[in-house]
Order: structure tokens, then C-alpha cells, then sequence
């Protein structure tokens, strides 16, 4: 019916790929301090968490907005069936990302700051869970008939969709654990390595089970995972995670994170071979949701130049807020 | 209610909302910085430190805002999925990728050159800041560009057909520069300058009233007075241009705007009336107050017979709601022309001496009505883009596509309910906003903070205290 993606269409999946691993990489570590921000011991070392994020969190969340216009223009209908069918983890996400938003500035005029930290905190929690959720949504495959969803709205909410959130809510925790590590000293060093070594077995655990459940009951995708490529991304998660774990025994400080990012890494690598030649399994092939040939030029052209700028002073913020952070004044000079 | 069960005016009712409450943010996102670009270029080229305080205290004010808009925005660029899939699956490519752009070209540029403009005074040369300060204002002003491109694309839709449901492009370029494009760039970027230099104003004025560092605040109230010259006049200009423009292109929209019915014959000019109250069941106004023979073909067309179709011309099924648009295009142009004399006013008030420490006192009126005019340019936004939006229905793509079939495919109570989720937390928001800003407004500048060097790059590196407590 119709033929394999053209491969401007294929590009894109690849860069859109490529851009949603920078959001979930930045705004995972992002989350992550936020959700352990509400184990954090006492008022003062909350406060030096939301520090650690400077104003970085801005940029960060800014690369969903990049992710979601790019993704509107380069697969309109995957667009709309994939955000219409996941309204309420999406509105839950949105929300969560409000309070979390607005915690940064409000907390530092406000009288009742722990509220706001608390905001930022729940905040962060929420969007990592309703993010879960769309990514459990998306692969247990949501009906589609004539390019439009046609299911139900709680049809997103089943026993796999929260394994996966589950699971992404631990990685949110352990990239932000492990950015602490790099960021933070003393006290609160000390317990970004305890939380960052929970994480991580409880993400070991979580995506043992995810892949398990997922391969028994769609055989055709463990054929998938056992091709040579994608079984050299299979076998390398659970190495990353013990990269990860060690480094974090031997008391690295950049290591742990890295090892971190790598992981995920190789998690969307088995993610991406899993879903294809499907943007939106089972209905919507990438050919299917692509757009024409001709607009995806015009984004390239424009993104190719783009990219580049955005990663350098992106890179440029890093730079010059590089360091520990001590006080935890937000973002005073 | 028949509302609440219906999807489709649930989900239009939502996007009000949200983009409503967004837009109020994004006006000093792009105008206000445009205002730190300047004091901070003057403090640079004079060495007068007022300058640096002043970037310092709109800049507290600034941040509150940003952090509102950003939050407000991110829901509206994901609602074209959530609510509108129909929409987004037939325009596809060519609108979404334009929300891309404004991401990847503007939206990322402020949100990360914020940071350096907001907490790097002393870890970056005075220069790079100044170059920060610069992109934030480019990345609101590149936004405000990409997001009326693809506005003004839904009102005069150009560079492609419609095959099978779908847009298809065929030039790109005739798509960007479709024939709204060039009018409502422009009229709503001078929209949110003009919005800003009156809150920048305004709120100068009240602390000049409380005779509180009236020097200080005579610095920022001049400042804007001379762009007002400037930009008062031109957005009536250009609010006249988008009228002939929307008259050219959109003409069941004027029509609606004016609440006018008949067509005029060929040798008769269309008149121009204050107020009507129109009747769309009897095709005509019940009644209509003040009437200016010619008036509405001379302002349209700028000649006294020319031709301006009635909404009697267009089939009832495509002729836009018209007492809204009537009313809210009065209120704006209303505004438009009460913020042009206000800045005449303060002019003539400038020339007799008033705007000096000692004049000041015999100036409590003038100041009084700038404190008032904060709130105007907000409304004549929110007024303006009423016109435009409930104007183009029922097209959500002008003449091709029906807002009722671009909805997704949604149960009412869904909508419903995160209806009500978006207008309690705006409204807690708000509160929040307001609480805040008064409290930063109260606390005023603090003249007494060291500004960083000037001008050469020696960033002084963070204090050094000793580690938190632990091994």
C-alpha cells in the first residue's frame, strides 16, 4: 500500500532521535534533581538543589519545545495521533512542568518558599511520570483508524505503561543523582552517591522486567533485538548500568554520569530498532507519517545550521556556570 | 449548557484561554528586553551607574514575567496535537515546522542567553553580557516573528493547495511571506513594544509619585517618552495598513469588525459607525449610534465610494460571529489613539518644564494617567487578537479549512475537565504574579549594589566559603 520511507523521512527519524536523546539527557538530569529534591534532607540543601540547575532547566525544557515543533513539521499525523491519544499523560506533564516552572522564580520572593520547593519537586516528579506514561502509551500502541486516534482516553493506562514510567522516573533520579555528584560536595555529594546507586539497580530492574514483558508478548521483537546491530546496543545496557555502578563504588565524580548518558544511549538505540519501520506502532509507519519531501528539505537546511549553533552556546552557558555549587542562593552573582 | 458538550467549542474555548493568558507574558518578553538593551548600551557609553541599576530592577521584574511566559507557552504548542490533531495531521509540514524554527531559532536562543543575562553580571566581560542582554531580545523578537508567520498563514493562506485534506506546499516563500504576514509582524511586535514602554512608564510614573528616586525614575520615564514619539504614531499607522489589508483579504472579517450588512451600490460610500448593535438572525443591525457618511470606505479603501461588501454577501454559514469582533476592535483602536494623546500630552508637559525634579509636583494628572494606561496596552492586545481570531471564523485556515473539522476526536468531558485544570491554575498563577510583582515593586531599586567593571573583560570569581558540613 504504500512504499518504504523516502530517505529525507528516514534522516528525520534519525535527527528527531538524536534531538529527543539531548532533551531526555538534559532535562533528564533536569527532572531527576527535582524528584530527589523532595528526599533531600532539610530546607537548605533543597535549596542548594534547585541552585545546582542555575538557570539551566530553562534551555533544557526548551529542547521539548524544538522536539515538538520539529516533530509537528517532520511527521504532522504522528504528531496529532500521538499527543491526541496520550491528552491526559500530556496535560499531566504540562502541568507538572508549570509548577516546576514557575518554583524557580517564585520561591525567591515568596514567603512560603518550602511551598514553592515543594512545587518544584512534585512538579518535576509529575512530568517524569506523565513522561513515562507517553512513552508506555506510545508502545502499547494505541488504535489508530484513517490517520486519526481512535481509542479510548484512559487507554494509555495499563500495567506495561506504568513499568515503563516507573522505570524512566529511576533514570530521571539517577541522571540527576549523578549530575550532584558533579555538582555538589560534602554532605549532599555524599548522598547523590547513595540515591545515584539506588537508582541505578532499580533502573537495572525496571528495564529487565520492561524487556522481558515486552519481548514475551511481541515475539517479533526479540527477532527484532537479536539482529547483530541492535544486539550489540542489547548487550551494552546492562554493561553501561555496571560502568556505572562501579564508577560510582570507586568514588569517581565525572564518571558515574557519563556512564549514565551511555546507558541511555544505547537504550534509545534498542528503543528506535524496536519501533521501526513504525513511528507509532502498530498504525503508523514513519513512511506513513513522514511529510513531503520538500519541507523536510527546507528543515534540514534549516537545522543543519541550526543545530550546530544551538549545541555551542548551549555548551557556552555550561561553561560559564561551570563549578560546585556552594551557596544556595538561586542564581545570584 | 450546550458548550460542555461540545468538543469542538470546549477545545476553541481552551486555546482562548491559554493563548490569552501566554500572550499577556510574551509582550514584555519582547519589549522589555528591547528596554534592558538600551539602558545597558547607555550605562556602557556613559559610565552612569543609574543605568546599570535600572537594568538590575526591570531585569527582577523581567524574570518574574519570563518565568509566566515560558511556563504559559510550552501547553500551547502541544495543544495543536492534543486538541487540534485534525489540524495538525492536514497542515502538517509546513505549520509544524514553523514552530520548529521559532524553537530552534528563538525560544532556545532567550532561554539560554537568559542565564547570562540575569546571573552572569560578574562571571562574564561586560562585553559578552552586553551580547547576551542582545539575544534575549533577538530570540523574543525572532519568536514573536515565527509564531506571525504562522498566524498570519492561517488568515491569508498562500504557497500551496489543498489535495485530499492536506496542505500541500508548493513555495515555500509565498508561504512565509503570505499576504498578512508583512501587516501583523508588524503590528504586533510594535504591539508589545508600545505595551512595554507604557508599563516601563507607568510604572515609573508611580514611583515618581510617591516621590520616591525621582531622579531614577525620571531616567526610565524619558526614556520611553522619546521611543513613545516614535512608536505611538506608528502603530496607528500600521493598525490602519492591517485594516486595508484584512479589508483586501479577509472581507467577511471587515464586515464583521464594522457590522456591516449591505454591500454599498456602485456611486455610494459604505459609512463608518461608532456603535450597533448587529442581529445576525435579521441579517441587520437593531440599531446603530453615530454614523459617519463615507467614513468606513474612506478608511478602508481611502476613497469615499469605495466598495466594501456586506456581510449580507456571504453565505450564513460562513459569516463570522460579529458583535464580538464590532466590540473588541473599538476597545483597541479606542486604546491605540488614548496612548498616542497620552504621549502628546506628556510631551507638551516636557516642553513647559514638567518633567524635571521641580516641576514634577504640578504633574500629579499627567502621572496619575500613566499609572493608569499600565493595563491599556494589554487590553488592546487581547482586544486586537479577539477581532482577528473570532474574525476568521469559521475558517481555522481562512477559506480552506473549517475549524469544526480540525478538532481531534476528544469526548467533551476530557476537554472539559482540563479546561477547568488550565483556568484554576492561571488564575492561582496570576494571583501569584501579582502578589510578587507589588512585592518587588515595594521593595524598589536598590542603588546601592557595586556594579561589575565596565568594559573590560576581568570576571571576579565566585566567593570561596567553606564546604557544608560532612566528611
Amino acid at each position: 500500500m504504500e512504499g518504504p520511507p523516502t530517505f529525507l523521512a528516514l534522516l528525520w527519524f534519525g535527527l528527531l532521535g538524536l534531538i529527543l536523546f539531548i532533551y531526555v539527557a538534559l532535562d533528564g538530569f533536569d527532572l531527576g534533581v527535582g524528584i530527589l529534591s523532595l528526599f533531600a534532607r532539610d530546607q537548605e540543601s533543597r535549596q542548594i538543589l534547585m541552585a545546582s540547575l542555575g538557570n539551566m532547566w530553562h534551555p533544557n525544557q526548551t529542547w521539548l519545545v524544538v522536539l515538538g515543533g520539529l516533530l509537528f513539521g517532520a511527521f504532522p499525523v504522528a504528531y496529532g495521533v500521538v499527543l491526541s491519544a496520550l491528552y491526559i499523560p500530556v496535560l499531566l506533564m504540562l502541568l507538572g512542568f508549570v509548577f516546576r516552572g514557575v518554583s524557580f522564580e517564585f520561591q525567591a520572593v515568596s514567603r512560603y518558599r518550602g511551598l514553592w520547593r515543594l512545587a518544584f519537586g512534585g512538579g518535576s516528579g509529575l512530568a517524569a511520570l506523565a513522561q513515562g506514561f507517553v512513552l508506555g502509551g506510545l508502545l502499547s500502541g494505541p488504535q489508530v483508524s484513517a490517520g486519526q486516534f481512535a481509542g479510548g482516553v484512559w487507554d494509555w493506562l495499563n500495567p506495561f505503561a506504568v513499568l515503563v514510567a516507573a522505570g524512566l522516573l529511576c533514570g530521571y533520579a539517577l541522571l540527576g543523582a549523578t549530575y550532584l555528584i558533579i555538582k555538589t560536595e560534602g554532605d549532599i555529594q555524599q548522598r547523590s552517591r547513595r540515591q545515584a546507586q539506588i537508582a541505578a539497580w532499580l533502573v537495572a530492574v525496571a528495564s529487565l522486567t520492561v524487556a522481558l514483558t515486552a519481548g514475551l508478548r511481541h515475539p517479533e521483537l526479540t527477532r527484532k533485538w537479536l539482529a547483530p546491530g541492535p544486539l550489540v546496543f542489547l548487550i551494552s545496557l546492562p554493561l553501561t548500568l555496571a560502568g556505572a555502578l562501579l564508577s560510582l563504588r570507586k568514588g569517581r565524580e565525572y564518571a558515574p554520569f557519563f556512564w549514565t548518558l551511555t546507558f541511555f544511549a544505547a537504550a534509545f538505540v534498542c528503543l528506535a530498532a524496536s519501533l521501526y519501520p513504525y513511528l507509532i506502532p502498530p498504525g503508523v509507519t514513519v513512511a506513513a507519517a513522514a511529510a513531503p519531501d520538500n519541507i523536510l528539505t527546507v528543515m534540514l537546511v534549516g537545522m543543519v545550521v541550526l543545530l550546530p549553533v544551538m549545541l555551542a552556546y548551549n555548551a557556552y552557558q555550561y561553561r560559564v556556570f561551570w563549578g560546585k555549587v556552594r551557596e544556595g542562593v538561586y542564581g545570584e552573582d | 449548557m450546550p458548550v460542555l458538550t461540545d468538543a469542538v467549542m470546549l477545545s476553541r474555548l481552551q486555546f482562548a484561554l491559554t493563548t490569552m493568558f501566554h500572550i499577556i507574558w510574551t509582550l514584555l518578553s519582547i519589549g522589555l528586553s528591547i528596554f534592558l538593551v538600551a539602558v545597558e548600551a547607555l550605562w556602557l557609553k556613559t559610565g552612569d551607574d543609574h543605568y546599570y541599576h535600572h537594568a538590575r530592577f526591570w531585569g527582577r521584574l523581567f524574570l518574574l514575567n519570563v518565568a509566566m511566559g515560558v511556563v504559559s507557552g510550552v501547553p500551547l504548542e502541544f495543544q495543536f496535537g492534543t486538541n487540534w490533531s485534525r489540524f495538525a495531521a492536514a497542515t502538517g509540514g509546513f505549520f509544524g515546522h514553523i514552530l520548529g524554527f521559532e524553537g530552534a531559532m528563538a525560544f532556545m536562543l532567550e532561554a539560554a542567553f537568559l542565564g547570562i543575562m540575569l546571573f552572569g553580571w560578574k562571571r562574564v566581560p561586560a562585553g559578552v553580557h552586553f551580547f547576551s542582554t542582545c539575544m534575549v531580545a533577538l530570540g523574543a523578537s525572532l519568536s514573536a516573528f515565527w509564531i506571525m508567520v504562522a498566524n498570519s498563514w492561517m488568515q491569508t493562506p498562500a504557497g500551496g493547495v489543498f489535495q485530499g485534506g492536506r496542505f500541500v506546499l508548493t513555495n515555500y516563500l509565498a508561504a512565509v511571506f503570505n499576504p498578512d504576514m508583512p501587516w501583523s509582524v508588524n503590528h504586533m511586535w510594535v504591539a508589545a513594544v508600545e505595551t512595554s514602554l507604557f508599563v516601563v512608564g507607568g510604572v515609573s510614573a508611580w514611583y515618581l509619585l510617591k516621590k520616591r528616586q525621582v531622579e531614577f525614575f525620571l531616567k526610565s520615564f524619558k526614556i520611553v517618552l522619546i521611543a513613545a514619539i516614535f512608536v505611538a504614531p506608528l502603530q496607528i499607522y500600521l493598525g490602519d495598513g492591517s485594516g486595508r489589508a484584512v479589508a483586501r483579504y479577509q472581507p467577511a472579517k471587515v464586515a464583521a469588525m464594522e457590522s456591516l450588512w449591505h454591500t454599498n451600490p456602485p456611486g455610494t460610500g459604505a459609512p463608518w459607525k461608532l456603535l450597533a448593535w448587529p442581529n445576525p438572525a435579521r441579517q441587520d443591525n437593531d440599531w446603530t449610534f453615530l454614523e459617519i457618511p463615507y467614513g468606513l470606505s474612506l478608511l478602508l479603501t481611502h476613497s469615499l465610494t469605495g466598495q466594501v461588501r456586506g456581510l449580507r454577501d456571504f453565505p450564513r454559514e460562513d459569516q463570522p460571529p460579529v458583535t464580538l469582533p464590532f466590540y473588541a476592535f473599538r476597545v483597541m483602536i479606542a486604546i491605540g489613539f488614548a496612548l498616542f494623546f497620552l504621549m502628546l500630552w506628556t510631551l507638551w508637559a516636557w516642553r513647559q518644564g514638567g518633567l524635571t525634579p521641580a516641576g514634577l509636583p504640578r504633574q500629579t494628572w499627567l502621572l496619575r494617567a500613566w499609572v493608569a494606561a499600565v493595563p491599556l496596552g494589554y487590553l488592546a492586545v487581547e482586544t486586537g487578537w479577539i477581532t482577528r481570531e473570532v474574525g476568521r471564523q469559521p475558517w481555522i485556515i481562512y477559506g480552506l479549512m473549517r475549524t469544526e473539522h480540525a478538532a481531534s476526536p476528544l469526548p467533551a468531558a476530557t476537554v472539559a475537565t482540563s479546561l477547568a485544570i488550565y483556568a484554576g491554575i492561571y488564575t492561582l498563577l496570576s494571583l501569584a504574579f501579582l502578589v510578587f510583582a507589588r512585592r518587588i515593586l515595594l521593595k524598589g531599586p536598590d542603588l546601592a549594589s557595586a556594579p561589575p567593571p565596565r568594559g573590560r573583560p576581568a570576571p571576579v570569581p565566585p566567593p570561596v566559603p567553606p564546604p557544608l558540613g560532612g566528611p
